[in-house]
């Protein structure tokens, strides 16, 4: 399988160009073209939701979709969040918060919960336990991470 | 205010939040190759060939490894030397036999992770099935010829357990088990191997847990000489025990770096994690119980089934003898005598996964106190307050060896942080609300459980530290981290005594090029140990800054005083750490100090989980309500830290209690290999978890007084889930095995009986 096929999207902001298998997952291409291993892959079976990215605002997991799938889509991923050294404020309440421990769910629960919070800024609490529910973190309980994103969410809408 | 017990924020988040982490994964050189395992797909049989023709003709596939290539690799050690369990090590592939699902048989090597894939799937391996041996409470078959499948028998034993029986009101049988589970940090393995053309060394990221001695081990395997071998730990996507030990697939890579002189990398797939990487727990109590009238337990005698797996890992026996040694926990039990058998079956081997032997011996002891409490009349937490373990017998020890160390609780008051955890939870009225709900029809109940954790694993650590002239100060340690905030730990340790803040301090851990021992981060070891080294060393470097600074301001020393990074004197004289590290490094030498902390004996923080549930009888479903920690921590060095342990540590406690397990079915075949089928718990279904830390009992074996909190948050997890089942189905000792599936509760809603299946 070397029949490899063109693919143009844009990450936070910046046209890539890459030369990929139709078989090559988004995660991958992120990962291994794209050179941004900030997305990270936990499970590659579309459970944990580590992966997860924002595609066209949506959030995705990037192990589920194929990297050809995404052609001509604009995404977004944990490396885009901060601008500069001020970090974004999901990023801050996170730190704040210690929700986060290894780290290694962290860009996929920071970009599920963007995806969330602007579609909905007024999330409902019911509604946001819902949605963080679809990733998996083994380090911290949750509970943390629930603080954090309502904190971020405050903040957002104050901004 | 010192640094020490501030909940301060953590140094190590930055990089985490923004993507710039480096995990095992994240590490890629030109040139590398990818390794994908070939793995047996049955339970056991004779390897009688295998064919890589067709694999080999892949484009991209530089080199596939069997048995012959590797021959010469003498089988994985453990970190104890134990010769009683050598004939049952793991070679780096099999040999002759394959004994587990999972089992890797080959390696493929090529320039492409997706075409190593391809090519694996085309190796044809031919087995010629056994029946497999899958249930450890049966007759062990031969592992080999003339070699039974009972890798050890510990025994453990004080008191006279023969007059505790004859003495006793009541005897109490209980048959109890806790199913097989792991770790599975998010992060699954990784190893990177490459061989640095200046130095010709071989350099491997990806490190974990015991960096120094994974290190050792590898060379000696290799027969390289050890300063040929570089470990370095990136960051770690979480460890629990598991994730660090040495195994088949850390070897292969870096003997293809050394071979091929090539990189060489390795991502593990979930899949192959849930049937490669250790699994832990899976023992099963046989109890029997001598109790007095008054509910005291006289006597306790037990008999453990320990499924090893197929072969004996790193850990070696730790989980099995700490369920043996730990079983009495916080009670006074007079006479104790427990023999564990610790069998091979063919499953994928079992190692120590958080909070190994007391998650699930807290289990058995709690069904057991419990237990007591249903034949005696008693109340549950009454029959606790009389066989706690009261203050004034404190440091209490039964003679008991574990690991080689003396098991002696240094210090606790179990009775107090009973009564503390009732009113911090409000026990009456939680109790007058669930018989409420009761009456109105659900199910609904309450229990808890006490425990004795074991902590700061010795017997040596040392660390360095240097002030730098930028104000600065970096502090090296032999420590590890698995993401738990080992970083930010240390450096308050440091602050404490410099003040210096824990923002302009550097730890450095996990390399073995760095500084020349250590032992790394396992039985809730690093800020008990590696905390004690860095308070030691940072106290030196105190010493010697005053020394400088003495010279420096014309002063005696016993004039100065360190304080908020500055050298003060008498008459507002004052030299900042940072001048002072400039004028030592202007003198030739930097201003550096060492520190070193050992001990022999390990501290014993205790604990107690509540749980509040809710029984959905229709579903069959159990969802946790509340749950509360009480923990005596002896002293927090960040208490927001702390709580993070024990409420991680819980998720993970609530998950082996109610929805994780290692199922197999009767020809070995494992039925929980992806997240579909092993279930994590998720945010719906972890409650808020109330924590209470107190610091009544600092332990008498270090300095500082601190004890660890790495496995508390596990430990008691079970077992007051169990209890708060019973107490909603209103049927004392109805939960006799976790987890506590909803299959598993059909069956003792419907059947009224209880079930223990033989295996899954």
């Amino acid at each position: 399988m070397n029949n490899t096929m063109p693919v143009r999207f844009k990450v936070n902001g910046k046209d890539y160009d890459i030369q990929v298998e139709p078989r090559r997952s988004l995660a991958d291409a992120l990962r291994e073209d794209c050179g941004l291993t900030g997305t990270h892959l936990g499970c590659e079976h579309g459970v944990c939701g580590t992966c997860t990215v924002l595609v066209d605002g949506q959030p995705v997991r990037a192990c589920l979709m194929f990297a050809v799938q995404a052609r001509g889509k604009s995404i977004r991923t944990v490396e885009g969040l901060a601008t500069g050294d001020k970090l974004h404020p999901l990023q801050e309440a996170f730190w704040a918060h210690h929700g986060l421990q290894c780290g290694f769910c962290t860009p996929g629960f920071l970009m599920l919960a963007l995806g969330a919070l602007e579609a909905e800024p007024d999330i409902s609490d019911e509604d946001l336990r819902h949605v963080l529910s679809s990733n998996l973190c083994r380090c911290t309980g949750y509970q943390n991470i629930l603080k954090a994103v309502r904190a971020a969410a405050r903040e957002m809408r104050g901004a | 205010m010192g640094a020490i017990g501030q909940p301060l924020r953590r140094i190590e988040d930055r990089p985490l939040v923004t993507g710039r982490g480096r995990y095992a994964a994240d590490n890629n050189a030109p040139g590398q190759l990818h390794m994908r395992m070939v793995r047996s797909p049955v339970a056991f049989g004779r390897l009688r060939g295998v064919n890589l023709r067709a694999a080999r003709a892949v484009p991209g596939v530089a080199a596939i490894w069997t048995w012959e290539d590797v021959k010469e690799l003498p089988p994985i050690d453990f970190r104890v030397p134990n010769r009683e369990l050598e004939p049952f090590r793991q070679s780096v592939l099999a040999h002759n036999y394959v004994r587990y699902v999972g089992e890797p048989v080959a390696a493929v090597f090529a320039d492409d992770a997706y075409a190593a894939e391809d090519a694996a799937e085309l190796v044809e391996v031919d087995i010629d099935e056994l029946a497999p041996y899958l249930d450890p409470t049966m007759e062990p078959p031969e592992f080999m010829p003339g070699t039974r499948a009972e890798a050890a028998v510990l025994r453990k034993a004080c008191g006279d357990i023969d007059a505790a029986f004859s003495g006793a009101h009541a005897v109490i049988e209980l048959d109890l088990a806790v199913g097989r589970h792991t770790g599975t940090p998010l992060e699954t393995r990784g190893v990177f191997a490459r061989v640095d053309p200046a130095s010709g060394t071989l350099v491997v990221e990806g490190a974990a847990k015991a960096p120094h001695f994974n290190c050792k081990a590898i060379a000696g395997m290799m027969d390289l000489p050890l300063e040929m071998v570089r470990f370095h730990e990136g960051h770690v996507g979480g460890g629990f025990g598991i994730r660090g030990d040495v195994y088949p697939e850390d070897v292969l890579v870096c003997l293809c770096a050394w071979r091929l002189k090539r990189p060489v990398k390795w991502t593990e797939d979930r899949h192959e994690h849930l049937v490669a990487a250790n699994h832990s727990r899976d023992q099963r109590f046989r109890l029997r119980a001598a109790v007095g009238a008054d509910g005291m337990l006289l006597g306790l005698d037990a008999v453990i089934f320990s499924d090893q797996g197929a072969y004996a890992r790193t850990p070696g026996l730790t989980a099995p003898d700490m369920a043996c040694a730990m079983l009495p926990g916080p009670y006074l039990v007079p006479a104790y005598r427990a023999v564990a058998h610790v069998r091979l079956t063919n499953k994928t081997p079992a190692g120590t996964y958080r909070s190994p032997g007391r998650y699930e011996s807290t289990f058995a002891r709690e069904r057991l106190m419990d237990a007591i409490a249903a034949r005696t009349g008693l109340d549950g937490i009454e029959v606790r307050r009389r066989n706690l373990i009261p203050k004034s017998r404190m440091p209490f020890g039964r003679g008991i060896i574990s690991l080689g160390v003396s098991i002696e609780y240094d210090s606790g008051d179990y009775a107090g942080l009973l009564e503390r955890l009732l009113a911090s939870i409000e026990y009456p009225a939680l109790r007058a609300d669930l018989s409420r709900r009761k009456a109105a029809g659900e199910r609904v109940g309450f229990g808890l459980a006490c425990f004795v954790e074991k902590t700061g694993r010795g017997p040596a650590d040392r660390a360095l530290i240097e002030a730098r002239p930028d104000g600065s100060v970096e502090i090296v340690t032999g420590a590890a981290s698995g993401g738990q905030g080992v970083e930010t730990a240390m450096a308050q340790i440091a602050s404490d005594v410099l003040g210096v803040p824990i923002e302009r301090i550097n730890v450095v851990h996990g390399q073995t090029d760095r500084i020349d021992a250590g032992l790394g981060a396992f039985a809730s070891r690093v800020t008990v140990m590696t905390g004690c080294a860095v308070h030691a060393a940072a106290e030196a470097l105190r010493s010697k800054a005053i020394e400088t600074a003495a010279a420096a301001l014309a002063v005696a020393p016993d004039k100065l005083r360190l304080s908020q990074a500055v050298v003060h004197g008498p008459n507002g004289a004052s030299v900042s750490l940072a001048d002072v590290a400039a004028r030592s490094l202007a003198g030739g030498a930097p201003l550096a100090a060492e520190g070193r902390f050992r001990s022999d004996h390990m501290t014993y923080p205790y604990g107690i989980h509540a749980a509040v549930v809710r029984v959905d009888t229709g579903t069959c479903g159990v969802h946790v309500e509340r749950f509360a920690i009480a923990y005596d921590i002896g002293r927090a060095v960040n208490p927001m830290l702390v709580e993070g342990q024990l409420v991680g540590g819980a998720a993970q406690g609530l998950g082996g209690a109610l929805y994780e397990e290692f199922v197999y079915d009767e020809a070995g075949q494992p039925q929980a290999t992806t997240f579909a089928d092993y279930l994590i718990p998720t945010l719906a279904e972890v409650p808020p978890v109330q924590t209470l830390i107190t610091e009544d009992a600092p332990s008498l074996h270090n300095p500082l007084g601190i004890k660890g909190v790495g496995e508390a948050g596990l430990t008691g997890a079970g077992a007051a889930i169990a209890a708060a089942i019973d107490d909603a189905l209103e049927r004392p000792g109805a939960v006799t095995r976790l987890p506590v599936t909803p299959m598993r509760l059909h069956a003792l809603l419907n059947d009224g009986g209880r079930i223990i299946p033989a295996t899954g």
